[in-house]
């Protein structure tokens, strides 16, 4: 591979698979977000950070039920909680969390079902999970929002259908 | 490109640029070492006069590796090639020392704070936690330091072009200035978030702040921050190591053809930070998903012309077979085993990071223990294990005197490589696990039994990078003070089998590709920042909650 043209030969070889390399991936990856219908959040509207208490759905936190096994959560984050902190909902069910901050910025994590969302402040975070097994699962908030981050946590409890 | 022209004062002023880099290094490793232990298990030990908190520590380990660490070698480091490039000395020596003291003051101004648990906010300080007004004032110093830093190389570059009006560019030269030139231009997101919204929020000047545009400014600056700390080692690699291990570099249009490349795409792709962001649309952060999978090109590039150099270095010195050579390489020479053992952390660390942008994949792991796993192969061992890599030949050319110990240099790198792979792999697993980032895990409430397993390793891996980064510090300390064996030459610039003018000429211009870039930048980000600068809201009042 001393001259010229064997080098020119090799930089070709090299290029055109290092091209179709990142578009298989990428096609892999349009696959999955879209065949799957994985959403990552968008837009969901904004709130006013320092009347979200005062502000529907955040002035009434809680869990609401809107369909059979589906159900809403409206909930806000502060330092250091969550309101609500324990959710329970039956196996099965597909529930919307509809969250914002009225402080600085948190994060809502819930490992296994793909919740992983910001709260920022001024904005409202929408995101859907389903919840198929039942038991125990632990909610963290993710973004360092101070010296007690660490204490800010909750659960969602997955229980039998009544 | 074999006379030094490096004349004294200008080593002094690279020589003052590593010493500010080492001494934000030891900070880095001592903080690193408390928090490892602390998720290994070990109370914090914070205290009112030292580090008063887990977080404190966080901060200060951020700031003082990725922030000072890196720009504060790349600004001594690349100036230096630039000069060997050109085989001129650069212009104006007074505007270098200005920079110099501009980058000093900058820094101090924000140290104070920081040291003083006043900027407990992360290398990332997102509003509406609300810093010490020096902190962002400080640190905007670093960056216009930065752009004198670029100033003075474009200068240079105009001097040389002025003798040389029909000569390609040296390729040392060309690729610091196109790494300068991508950075000033994407640090413009990081400039208008300082100077517009954090600057007069923190002097009181405006009560309010709009964090999503704020966090989203950032992250415009805030990925190709991760290409100006890559860039200079990729000069390493490209120009130094192919001649370290007896070899020649592949091809030099192939490798400006890559730099160019990440002149126009390391910027568009920020949102990739923010794919779990409320408030931005997904479609442009899919868009910029594509982009980031169209930066590996360049990668792929690298790593197919830096292995192919590696190659033709081992066969020079008999190595034989597909992948035997590899093992013909001068490993006893510690600059090169540093940098070969930061390559190969890095096949591991790129491919980490398209997973990490890969939009829905970014569901999984984004803000949890896998993001730190990724960025401590990354720019914790590719960029600074080369950085070591570097250092083991640059400190002594500067000292004027030989590597204190060259055994000790080896145990360093290797270690590092050792207690990274332990480190980073525990991370990674962790993450998937569900284990946030950030966090002062072993008081977390949310404490998960299949982490305990794990967070030992964390530890076990943090005291070994510790051990081995006060080996490295310790052995460049000797080198310039009680070594007395004369300095060995600088190695080399590599010849190009494929020389600069076998590629075409447009591969040796940089203004329109800059026009490009900026085109990209505009395009990727420009719906995304008219809405938010449109519906921005300065309301949110800032938190000192640490």
């Amino acid at each position: 591979m001393k001259n010229g043209a064997t080098v020119y030969l090799y930089e070709l070889a090299w290029i055109l698979p290092s091209i179709a390399i990142p578009v298989g991936m990428l096609a892999a990856l349009l696959v999955t977000a879209f065949g799957a219908g994985i959403h990552v959040p968008s837009i969901a509207g904004r709130v006013d950070p320092t009347k979200v208490l005062e502000t529907a759905p955040f002035d009434k936190p809680g869990v609401v039920q809107t369909g059979p096994l589906r159900y809403e959560v409206r909930m806000v984050g502060q330092i250091w909680s969550f309101t609500p902190n324990e959710i329970h909902v039956p196996v099965g069910s597909t529930v919307t969390f509809v969250a914002t901050s009225r402080d600085v910025i948190h994060g809502l994590f819930i490992p296994g079902v793909n919740v992983n969302v910001m709260l920022i402040p001024g904005q409202i975070s929408r995101v859907s999970a389903h919840f198929d097994r039942l038991g125990e699962y632990f909610i963290a908030c993710h973004e360092y929002c101070g010296i007690a981050h660490h204490t800010m946590g909750g659960k969602v409890i997955v229980e039998p259908r009544s | 490109m074999t006379t030094d022209t490096a004349s004294l004062p200008e080593k002094r002023l690279t020589g003052a640029h590593l010493l500010v880099a080492h001494v934000a290094l030891l900070g880095g490793v001592v903080t690193g070492l408390l928090q490892g232990l602390e998720h290994a298990g070990f109370e914090y030990p914070a205290s009112q006069y030292f580090i008063q908190s887990y977080y404190h520590s966080v901060s200060l380990h951020g700031v003082l590796n990725v922030l000072v660490w890196t720009t504060f070698f790349i600004c001594g480091f690349l100036p230096f090639i630039t000069a060997r490039g050109y085989a001129i000395p650069l212009v104006s020596l007074g505007l270098g020392w200005v920079t110099f003291w501009v980058m000093l003051a900058g820094l101090i101004l924000a140290a104070i704070p920081l040291a003083g648990n006043a900027a407990t906010v992360m290398f990332t300080f997102y509003p509406p936690l609300k810093a010490h007004w020096a902190f962002y004032i400080g640190l905007t110093l670093v960056v216009v330091g930065t752009w004198l830093v670029t100033l003075r190389l474009a200068l240079t570059h105009r001097v040389w072009r002025a003798q040389h009006p029909d000569v390609r560019t040296p390729l040392p030269a060309f690729m610091s200035l196109v790494t300068m030139a991508m950075w000033t231009l994407a640090s413009i997101g990081l400039a208008a978030e300082m100077l517009f919204m954090l600057i007069p929020w923190s002097l009181g000047l405006v009560s309010g702040t709009d964090p999503l545009l704020a966090r989203t400014l950032f992250w415009l600056t805030g990925h190709p921050i991760v290409y100006f700390w890559l860039l200079p080692a990729y000069v390493s690699w490209y120009m130094l190591i192919p001649k370290q291990v007896g070899g020649r570099l592949f091809s030099d249009p192939m490798a400006r053809a890559s730099f160019l490349l990440f002149l126009i795409l390391s910027a568009p792709l920020g949102l990739h930070h923010q794919v779990t962001d409320p408030g931005i649309h997904e479609g442009w952060k899919l868009f910029q998903a594509f982009l980031t999978f169209a930066v590996f090109f360049p990668s792929l590039l690298t790593f197919f012309n830096v292995v192919a150099s590696l190659e033709s270095g081992g066969r020079a010195r008999g190595g034989k077979g597909w992948i035997a050579w590899f093992g013909k390489l001068p490993w006893g020479d510690p600059s090169v085993a540093a940098q070969l053992l930061a390559m190969l952390m890095f096949c591991a660390g790129g491919i980490g990071g398209l997973i990490n942008a890969s939009y829905s994949v970014n569901l999984v792991v984004h803000n949890t223990a896998y993001i730190v796993g990724h960025f401590h192969t990354t720019v914790g061992t590719a960029v600074t294990l080369t950085f070591m890599g570097i250092c083991y030949w640059l400190v002594p050319h500067l000292a004027g005197r030989a590597l204190w110990s060259r055994s000790m240099a080896l145990a360093q790198c290797w270690l590092w490589f050792v207690g990274m792979l332990i480190f980073s792999s525990a991370l990674h697993e962790l993450g998937l696990r569900g284990m946030p980032r950030r966090t002062m895990i072993s008081h977390a409430v949310y404490f998960q039994p299949e982490w305990k397993t794990l967070l030992p390793w964390v530890g076990i891996g943090g005291t070994l990078l510790f051990v081995s980064g006060v080996l490295y510090l310790l052995n460049l300390l000797l080198t310039v003070t009680v070594s007395r064996q004369p300095a060995p030459a600088v190695p080399e610039f590599a010849q190009a089998m494929a020389p600069a003018e076998s590629g075409p000429a447009f591969l040796d211009r940089l203004r329109p590709w800059m026009v490009v870039a900026a085109v990209m930048i505009i395009i990727a980000y420009g719906p995304t920042l008219a809405r938010l600068i449109g519906g921005a809201s300065f309301t949110s009042p800032g938190f000192r909650v640490w």
